[in-house]
């Protein structure tokens, strides 16, 4: 029997083991979305389409699935260009369906239209214009392959609205060929022995673990390894939750506003292991004094992540889980060597250990309720409930990372790689999806919640629990903080003089809204906040000119640290 | 350092900005760039010169790899290989120079392929050096117009490459 183009499209959805679709329809759908209701997709109106593909990637980060998102064509394509592009940065598995004009119009400038596949070819792993229906089955099929192999990524596939309307015999496809795309999951043995070698020498070692552990669901098996052979760990912003915070041998995030010892142990370390990591420049600071003694061993499943930024000794193209691994099989061949290593640097490890002593995270908690101290509280009020925690972007993403200790991965929601303000809420909407039963909390500032703060609509329509929990400082703190420490305390735009009452715009919305403006109330207000079974803000009051420590200024070696 | 990367690619729409984009978008330089389809009508080959030290070769080597479309990437510069291109040259040929003109031209193994009152069009191939030194010596004589194709390269066969090979580049 034939089916028309939507209706081919909302059955691949369903073979691929789609569940949730966030979208937003308009005229070069509309055939699609008169189809929907008959299929078992559940489909989520957000309030913009930006949203729909950060709730899409959230969705995907918390569990591990293709996020999916559909939107219709010219500015509701456009829409999700941000979107794709944060999804883009960390290597997340999205398909973004957008509608576009009939086929015969595409060029003319017609209403609605958008040259969407030009305008993403630099933000999306692949993307297609489907000009016959009798390809979308196919292009579907390779869409989600491309997206959830390899390094994953976002995927676009633009439909025009004849492609549709138009009828074909649906046939799913049950395997993609593809013969210019063939990403390399095993590690090269040589290399490996190679690299387990040179880490067995060892005497500083140090694991920098960042997202692609996470995305290749290696973090089990990165911690049994770390423990197996005693080497301290440092996590990307990334990789929280690829290593449990908690364990004696975490160092805790690396980088710009990474730990003092994690800083400490890289600078000084003999071999620097990365681990699905990419040597950005928040993480290496000035390069040429990152790790200077340091053997690099480097396993990547993108082979252009390797000796892009840094000098690489033995780098192991391949799936960090596959890499991961092969490495404990070799480490338990050689068994003896490896017990005599992990008892050999006792010294790095008393080292490390000092410095996990030296200028901790801290801060000082005055009359006004400080930032980081609200971080702590929900850490401290959700232990062992593993709660899915989204930011957004600046200090309240670094203070959200700093003071809230990771165990687990999938439970950090955070745009890495663009710095998306606005991702969090979103996000944290696409991940209660997925758990309706978990606790979502997005960390906020005040100016970022105020880029997706429509979503509360979508919120309550579908009573998504999520907590927003805003850190209002009033300010754009951490512009704020570089033109403190950077600009002689130039305040150029940064000031927010006019915020909205949250708790009256979470209301009329038809979510909770509480407030809380002294340090007792916080953690009654969080209690409180958690306990609700709909949405809630809780708009914290906060120190506004309270920084971000420790720092390392741009272009710094990320040993010279401003420590208050 | 110049590189001639060869690129196989999945003949579609779209393929080539793909291409173009990937080397504005990272600030890599093409010096030129060639396309065509090859005989086998789903696969075109692109022939991209290229500058750049060579971690920034590395890079767009693995770049290219990188794409969806692209199917294989050479660099001929690690190889032995021959390369190519065709160029138009519209000179003065006028009075008493249009002799010297010519016989330059059979010099080179140019073509003459239209002659007017005051001026020719002459065709040549080579590899870039020729061409150069053949706009060269042109250039007394006023060179008019220039056009040229870029560069198109290919393998040398390894299996019959011995020293008895007589080189005709």
């Amino acid at each position: 029997m034939k089916k028309t183009g939507a209706q081919i499209v909302l059955q691949s959805l369903q073979i691929e083991g789609v569940k949730a679709v966030f979208g937003y329809p308009g005229g070069a759908v509309i055939n699609l979305y008169d189809e929907l209701p008959n299929y078992e997709l559940k489909h989520y109106l957000v309030r913009h389409e930006q949203a729909a593909v950060h709730a899409a990637d959230g969705y995907a980060r918390a569990t591990g699935e293709v996020g999916v998102a559909l939107v219709t064509s010219g500015p509701g394509a456009t829409n999700t260009v941000t979107g794709l592009a944060t999804a883009y940065m960390d290597s997340i598995p999205v398909v973004v369906f957008t509608g576009q004009v009939p086929t015969a119009l595409i060029g003319n400038d017609a209403f609605q239209e958008a040259d969407i596949v030009g305008i993403t070819r630099p933000c999306t792993k692949h993307n297609y214009l489907v000009k016959n229906v009798r390809d979308l089955p196919r292009i579907i099929k390779e869409a989600f392959h491309i997206a959830r192999s390899g390094r994953p990524g976002p995927v676009l596939i633009d439909l025009p609205k004849d492609v549709l309307v138009d009828t074909t015999i649906f046939e799913y496809p049950e395997a993609v060929s593809l013969r210019g795309y063939s990403p390399t999951y095993e590690g090269h043995p040589g290399q490996l022995r190679k690299a387990v070698r040179a880490l067995l020498k060892a005497k500083r070692p140090v694991f920098y673990v960042g997202g692609g552990a996470i995305l290749s669901n290696a973090a089990e098996i990165i911690t049994e390894v770390a423990i197996r052979l005693q080497i301290p760990v440092t996590t990307t912003l990334m990789g929280l939750g690829a290593f449990p915070e908690t364990h004696a041998l975490a160092l805790g995030m690396l980088g710009m506003h990474g730990t003092y010892r994690a800083n400490m142990a890289v600078t000084e370390c003999d071999v620097l292991v990365a681990i699905g990591a990419r040597f950005d420049d928040r993480v290496t600071g000035r390069i040429d004094e990152f790790a200077p003694d340091a053997k690099i061993i480097h396993v990547d499943i993108d082979p252009t992540s390797i000796s892009k930024n840094v000098k690489v000794h033995i780098p192991i193209v391949g799936d960090v889980h596959d890499v991961m691994d092969k490495m404990m099989v070799a480490v338990n061949e050689m068994s003896e060597e490896a017990q005599q290593f992990a008892a050999s640097h006792d010294e790095w490890l008393a080292k490390v250990a000092k410095w996990k002593e030296m200028h901790k995270l801290g801060y000082i908690q005055e009359e006004v309720i400080k930032p980081q101290y609200v971080v702590e509280k929900i850490c401290e009020l959700t232990r062992g409930l593993e709660p899915i925690i989204s930011t957004e972007v600046g200090q309240n993403q670094m203070w959200a990372a700093q003071f809230y200790e990771y165990t687990k991965p999938r439970t950090w929601l955070s745009s890495g790689g663009l710095g998306t303000m606005g991702y969090g809420f979103p996000a944290a909407l696409g991940a209660q999806v997925a758990f309706p039963d978990r606790l979502v909390i997005d960390i906020a500032g005040d100016g970022s919640i105020q880029m997706n703060i429509q979503e509360l609509a979508t919120a309550v329509q579908y009573q998504l629990p999520v907590k927003i929990i805003i850190l209002n400082n009033g300010y754009l703190g951490m512009v704020r903080q570089w033109q403190e420490l950077f600009f002689r305390k130039h305040y150029s735009a940064t000031e927010m003089s006019a915020v909205p009452d949250f708790v009256k715009l979470a209301e009329a919305y038809g979510a909770v809204g509480l407030r809380a403006t002294h340090p007792r109330e916080v953690e009654s207000t969080l209690k409180k906040a958690f306990s609700i079974d709909k949405p809630v803000l809780v708009d914290f009051v906060v120190a506004g000119e309270e920084n971000v420590y420790p720092m390392v200024p741009a272009g710094q070696p990320i040993s010279k640290m401003l420590l208050v | 350092m110049r590189h001639v990367i060869g690129v196989l690619v999945e003949n579609e729409f779209g393929v080539l900005s793909r291409i173009s984009g990937l080397f504005s978008g990272r600030g890599f330089n093409i010096e030129s760039l060639t396309v065509a389809e090859t005989d086998d009508p789903a696969v075109s080959r692109m022939t991209i010169v290229t500058l750049g030290d060579d971690q920034i070769v590395e890079q767009i080597t693995k770049q290219l790899n990188k794409l969806i479309n692209v199917i294989k990437v050479i660099n001929f510069t690690e190889t032995d290989h021959v390369t190519r291109g065709l160029m138009l040259v519209k000179v003065s040929v006028e009075g008493s120079k249009r002799l010297e003109v010519l016989k330059l031209i059979e010099v080179f193994r140019a073509r003459v392929i239209d002659m007017a009152a005051k001026s020719a069009i002459i065709e040549i191939t080579g590899n870039e050096m020729k061409l150069k030194a053949f706009l060269d010596v042109l250039a007394p004589y006023g060179i008019k117009e220039v056009n040229s194709t870029g560069v198109v390269a290919m393998n040398r066969e390894a299996k019959v490459r011995s020293r008895h090979t007589i080189k005709v580049a």
